[in-house]
C-alpha cells in the first residue's frame, strides 16, 4: 500500500521560496544604518544572501499546476512563519556579539520579534551595535500586520489563493474584502499601516526635539515600528519608561490603534466612523482596558511602596495595562516591583487581546466577547429550551459554527498555556534554576500569547536568557504556534491532512 | 371606467363583483372552466388564457383599460402581466404580490416592473393584525407613503390624561401632529391652545410608533402597553411581518414556530422576538412557557385546522384577544361563532384594499372623515407645483384654504412639519383638508 501525498505541496515550498526572495528588501535597512554609523554590514550581507539563496531553491520546485487550496495555504503559512525567524536569526549568530549570538538564543530573538512578541533574551542592550538593534524594530514591524497580509499586498498574482492566505493566519471566518481584488485589499490595510507608522515617526521626532533628546531620528523610527506593530521590542534597555512622559503618552495611542481593527479603521478613515464607534468588539476592548487600568491605578494609589505621584500613577497604570492588552510588551516602569494585586491585573490582562483584524496578538476581544454571549444565551436556553437565540455581535448573527470554533480555541489557548507553564517549572527544575509558580505562569502566557514580557527575572527590564536553554526552545516553538492562531501548525501534525 | 382583473381566484373574484355594478369588467383566467363559470356568477366578460400574453391582453382591450389589476396567485405572473399591459396602453396597474422582496424593489423605484401600485398580501394581513392589536380604542386607521406614516381617529376616553389638557400639553410625541378635532360631530383644525374633552374625537398623523403611544395616553385601559405578552403562532411569512410590525412598535413578541431551520431564520431576523422551537398544539409546553398568560394569541399556521386547534386552544387555557389567520374565507364566520375574537383572511385583506383603490382617486391615497367634513389626502409634490420651496407657514398665510400638514415623508424617511419646514420636490405630504377646501389644495400641488 502506498500513501500519496494529497497537498500541492510544491505550491506551498513556491510561494514560501517568493517570500524569502523578497526578505532583502527589509534587510537593506539594518544594512544602510551599518554603513551609515560606520559597522560591519556582514550580518545583514550574509542574511541577505542565504534569503536569496533559499528563496531560489525554493522556487525552482514551484509548480505552477498546483493551486494553493486551503491545505497548501496551512503548509505555507506555517513555513513561512518559521523560515522568516530562521533567516531574521541570522544577523544575530553573525554578528556573534552578547548572549544573542548562540544559535538558539538568535532564533528566540528573531522568533520572538517576528511573532512581535517582544520578550528578548538581550542581557546587556549597549554591547549591540545600532544595525543590530534596528534589525530587531523591523521584523517586528515586517510581523505586526502579517507577513502573508504583505505578500498578498505586493504578490497580486496569487488572487484568490491570497484570500485563503490571510483567512489562514488569521484564523477568521472570512477575510473582509474591501475592494473585488483581494490584492487591493491587502493593500490598503498596509497603506494603512504604513501611514500610522509614518505619523507614528513624526510625532515621537517632534516631541523628542521638544522634551526629550534622546528620542532622536532613529529611536523614533525603532519605536514608532514596534508600537503600531504593538511588538514591544526597544532598543532602550528601559523600554518606552526611557523616554519624557508626555513621550509616554503619546505611544499609549499608537498602541491602541494598532490593536483595532484595520477594516473599521479604514471605514472610519473613509467617512463612516460610525462603523468602528458602534461596533461591540471595540466597545469590549476598550472597556477592558479602562477597567483594567483603573483598578491598577487605585491599586498603585493605595500602595504606599510606590511613589510616582498623582500623573505618574495614572500613567503607568494606563501605559502598561494598554501595552499588556494591546500585547505590546513596551514598559513605562518596572512592574515586577508592584504589589501583586496590581501585577495579577497586568496578568489577568495578557488573556485579553485587542481586535480581530489587527495586528494584536493573544486571545482577542471578539472571542471572549462572543463566548461570553453565548453562555449568557445558554443561560436563557437552560430556563425556555424552547427558544431560538441566534448571538448577535453588532446586531449580526454569528454562526453556531464560528461560536463552536471559538470555544475550541479558548479551550486549546488555555491547556496549551497551562502545559507551557508546567513545562517551564519542571525545565527549570531539572536545571537547578528557580522559577517561581507566578513567574512560570508568566512566562507562558506572555510568550504563547505573544505579548512580551512577564515578570520576575523574565520582566520588562529582565531577560529570558535566565530560563533554561531548552525552555527556550519549547518557547520558539509555542510563539511560533501562538502566532500564527494553533490550527495552522496543530493540523501539519495530522495524518488526515497529508493523506486523505 | 374599463378595467381588466386577471386572474379568477377569490381575490380576483371578489374584485370583480365589487367593480361589476358600476364599472365594465373583463376577467381574464388560465382556466377554461373557472372562466366559463364565472360568466354565469358575475356580470362580467371573461375570457380564458394566459394573462400574461399580449394576445389575450389584446383581446380584453387592455389598451384601452383605465385600470388593470393582476390578482392570481402567483407573483412573477402578476408582475409579468403589468408589464405587458404597460406595452399595449397606460392604463393604471395594480399586482398582488406575496413576496416582500418585490414589494421592496418596488418602494425603491415606483413604477417598478410597469407596476403603478402594489399590494402585498401578506403584509397588509400582518398590518391588520398589528392595528387589530395596538389600536383597538382606534375608531379609524390608515397608513399613508407606504406605511411609514399612520392616521389615526380616536375618542378621548373620560380616564384619559389627555381629557382637560390643550393640544400643546397632549402632544407629547416627536413626529405626531393633531391634525383634527371633532366635538358633537362638528370639526376644528386644532392650535397649541384647543382644549381636548372627554368624548371629544382626535385625529392624528405621525410615525406608527408615535400613534401607539398616543393610543396608551389617549385609551390606556384598552391600549396594550409594552410589557403586555403577545404571542404569535406559526412563522409563517404572515406570523414574520407581524413580529417584525409589532417590534417597529416597541414591542417584544414571542413567536412559535416548529421547524428548525425556519425558527433559526426567524430568529436572526427579528431581534427584539423571542423565538421558540416547538410544535404549538403541544399544551404541556404552552403551559410551561405560560402562553396561558398572553394578553393576544396571533394563529399563523399555514393549515386552517390548525390555526382553528389553537385558537381555542388557547381560548380554552384563558387567553384574552385571539386573532386567527383563516385562509379559506368560507371559514372566517365559523371562527367567528366558535368565539375566536377576531379571524382575518388575506385574501379578503387583499382585494378591500385593491377594492379601495380602485374607488378612490387614482393619483391620491385618501381618508375621508366623519361624514365628509375633511379628508386626509397624500400628495406627492412635483418640481413645478405651488407648495414647493416655501416655507408651510408661507403657505398658510397666503391661502383661504383651511388645512394642515400632519406629515411629510422625504426619501423614505418622515419630516416633522414644522412652521419653517420647506417643501421640497418628491416629498409626500399627509395633510388633512377641510372638504371645502380639497379643489384648491389640489389645484395648488
Amino acid at each position: 500500500m502506498s500513501t500519496t501525498i494529497r497537498v500541492g505541496w510544491r505550491a506551498s515550498v513556491g510561494l514560501t521560496g517568493d517570500v524569502l526572495a523578497a526578505l532583502p528588501v527589509p534587510l537593506a535597512l539594518p544594512l544602510l544604518i551599518a554603513l551609515y554609523y560606520g559597522e560591519s554590514p556582514l550580518p545583514f550581507l550574509a542574511a541577505i544572501a542565504v534569503s536569496l539563496a533559499l528563496g531560489a531553491a525554493f522556487r525552482s520546485v514551484q509548480d505552477p499546476e498546483q493551486n494553493l487550496g486551503p491545505r497548501e495555504a496551512f503548509l505555507a503559512v506555517a513555513m513561512i512563519w518559521f523560515l522568516v525567524a530562521a533567516v531574521g536569526a541570522i544577523p544575530f549568530t553573525v554578528a556573534g556579539v552578547g548572549t544573542v549570538a548562540h544559535p538558539v538564543n538568535a532564533m528566540f530573538e528573531a522568533m520572538s520579534g517576528l511573532t512581535t512578541t517582544g520578550a528578548t533574551v538581550l542581557r546587556d542592550f549597549s554591547l549591540h551595535s545600532r544595525s543590530i538593534m534596528m534589525w530587531r524594530q523591523v521584523i517586528q514591524w515586517l510581523g505586526g500586520l502579517g507577513i502573508l497580509i504583505l505578500a498578498t499586498a505586493v504578490l497580486s498574482e496569487l488572487g484568490v489563493g491570497g484570500a485563503q492566505l490571510m483567512e489562514t493566519e488569521s484564523q477568521t471566518e472570512d477575510v473582509n474584502k474591501l475592494t473585488p481584488k483581494i490584492s487591493q485589499t491587502a493593500q490598503l490595510i498596509w497603506g494603512i499601516y504604513f501611514g500610522l507608522t509614518g505619523l507614528a515617526v513624526v510625532v515621537y521626532f517632534l516631541l523628542g526635539l521638544a522634551v526629550d533628546p534622546q528620542m532622536g531620528l532613529y529611536n523614533a523610527v525603532a519605536h514608532a515600528f514596534t508600537s503600531v506593530a504593538t511588538a514591544g521590542f526597544s532598543p532602550e534597555p528601559l523600554s518606552v519608561g526611557a523616554f519624557h512622559p508626555l513621550i509616554q503618552w503619546a505611544v499609549v495611542p499608537f498602541m491602541v490603534i494598532g490593536s483595532t481593527s484595520f477594516v473599521l479603521i479604514y471605514f472610519a478613515i473613509n467617512g463612516e466612523p460610525m462603523r468602528l464607534l458602534k461596533n461591540e468588539e471595540f466597545h469590549f476592548y476598550l472597556g477592558a482596558m479602562a477597567t483594567l487600568a483603573t483598578i491598577v491605578a487605585v491599586g498603585l494609589f493605595l500602595d504606599p511602596n510606590t511613589t510616582f505621584g498623582a500623573e505618574g500613577t495614572v500613567r503607568h497604570a494606563v501605559f502598561n495595562v494598554v501595552s499588556i492588552v494591546t500585547t505590546t510588551g513596551y514598559a513605562s516602569t518596572d512592574y515586577v516591583q508592584w504589589a501583586p494585586a496590581a501585577k495579577h491585573m497586568l496578568f489577568m490582562g495578557m488573556f485579553i487581546g485587542g481586535m480581530v483584524g489587527s495586528t494584536t496578538c493573544s486571545i482577542k476581544s471578539l472571542r471572549w466577547l462572543v463566548a461570553m454571549k453565548s453562555f449568557k444565551r445558554n443561560l436563557f436556553t437552560a430556563v425556555h429550551p424552547e427558544a431560538v437565540r441566534p448571538v448577535r455581535i453588532s446586531g449580526k448573527t454569528v454562526d453556531e459554527d464560528a461560536i463552536r470554533d471559538i470555544y475550541a480555541y479558548l479551550l486549546l489557548s488555555l491547556v496549551i498555556f497551562f502545559l507551557l507553564a508546567i513545562v517551564i517549572v519542571v525545565d527549570a527544575e531539572r536545571a537547578d534554576a528557580r522559577v517561581d509558580e507566578f513567574e512560570a505562569l508568566g512566562a507562558a502566557a506572555t510568550t504563547f500569547l505573544n505579548i512580551g514580557p512577564a515578570f520576575g527575572d523574565a520582566g520588562p527590564y529582565g531577560t529570558f536568557a535566565t530560563f533554561p536553554m531548552t525552555t527556550r526552545a519549547v518557547m520558539i516553538v509555542l510563539m511560533w504556534v501562538g502566532r500564527i492562531e494553533i490550527v495552522p501548525v496543530l493540523v501539519l501534525l495530522t495524518k488526515t491532512f497529508w493523506t486523505s | 371606467m374599463h378595467v381588466v382583473v386577471i386572474g379568477a381566484g377569490e381575490v380576483g373574484t371578489s374584485i370583480a363583483s365589487s367593480l361589476a355594478s358600476d364599472h365594465e369588467v373583463v376577467v381574464v383566467d388560465v382556466d377554461p372552466e373557472r372562466a366559463e363559470q364565472l360568466k354565469y356568477e358575475l356580470d362580467v366578460l371573461t375570457i380564458a388564457g394566459d394573462g400574461t400574453t399580449s394576445d389575450i391582453q389584446t383581446a380584453a382591450e387592455v389598451g384601452r383599460a383605465d385600470m388593470v389589476i393582476a390578482c392570481t396567485d402567483n407573483d412573477q405572473t402578476n408582475l409579468v402581466a403589468c408589464g405587458t399591459a404597460k406595452t399595449l396602453g397606460d392604463g393604471f396597474t395594480i399586482a398582488r404580490v406575496k413576496s416582500t422582496d418585490f414589494l421592496q424593489t418596488w418602494n425603491r423605484s415606483e413604477g417598478a416592473f410597469g407596476v403603478d401600485f402594489m399590494v402585498c398580501t401578506d403584509l397588509q394581513t400582518a398590518e391588520n393584525i398589528v392595528r387589530v392589536i395596538g389600536l383597538p380604542a382606534a375608531i379609524d386607521v390608515d397608513p399613508f407613503a407606504g406605511g411609514l406614516v399612520q392616521m389615526a381617529e380616536f375618542e378621548v376616553d373620560e380616564e384619559s390624561p389627555v381629557a382637560g389638557q390643550t393640544v400643546l400639553e397632549a402632544d407629547r410625541y416627536e413626529s405626531l401632529t393633531f391634525v383634527g378635532l371633532f366635538r358633537d360631530g362638528e370639526m376644528t383644525i386644532p392650535r397649541g391652545d384647543t382644549g381636548i374633552e372627554a368624548g371629544d374625537r382626535a385625529v392624528v398623523v405621525g410615525s406608527p410608533e408615535s400613534v401607539q403611544g398616543f393610543a396608551t395616553d389617549v385609551a390606556p385601559e384598552t391600549t396594550p402597553g409594552r410589557a403586555d405578552e403577545i404571542v404569535v403562532v406559526g412563522g409563517s411569512e404572515i406570523g414574520y411581518q407581524t413580529a417584525r410590525l409589532l417590534e417597529e412598535i416597541d414591542f417584544e413578541p414571542r413567536l412559535i414556530e416548529r421547524d428548525a431551520d425556519r425558527a433559526r431564520w426567524l430568529a436572526e431576523n427579528l431581534p427584539n422576538t423571542v423565538v421558540m422551537e416547538h410544535d404549538a398544539t403541544d399544551t404541556e409546553f404552552l403551559a410551561r412557557e405560560h402562553v396561558d398568560e398572553a394578553d393576544v394569541v396571533v394563529t399563523a399556521l399555514r393549515s386552517d385546522e390548525k390555526n382553528l386547534l389553537i385558537s381555542v386552544l388557547a381560548k380554552r387555557l384563558g387567553v384574552d384577544r385571539v386573532i386567527a389567520v383563516v385562509d379559506s374565507p368560507d371559514y372566517v364566520t365559523v371562527f367567528e361563532e366558535i368565539g375566536i375574537d377576531i379571524a382575518i383572511n388575506p385574501r379578503t385583506v387583499t382585494a378591500e384594499e385593491i377594492t379601495r383603490f380602485t374607488y378612490e382617486s387614482v393619483a391620491e391615497n385618501i381618508a375621508v372623515l366623519e361624514n365628509d367634513q375633511a379628508e386626509v389626502l397624500e400628495l406627492e409634490l412635483t418640481d413645478g407645483c405651488g407648495l414647493v420651496g416655501r416655507p408651510i407657514s408661507e403657505i398658510v398665510a397666503e391661502t383661504d384654504a383651511r388645512f394642515v400638514i400632519g406629515a411629510i415623508t422625504r426619501d423614505h424617511e418622515i419630516v416633522t412639519p414644522r412652521g419653517d419646514t420647506v417643501l421640497r420636490p418628491g416629498d409626500h405630504v399627509i395633510l388633512l383638508v377641510e372638504t371645502d377646501s380639497v379643489s384648491a389644495i389640489t389645484s395648488m400641488a
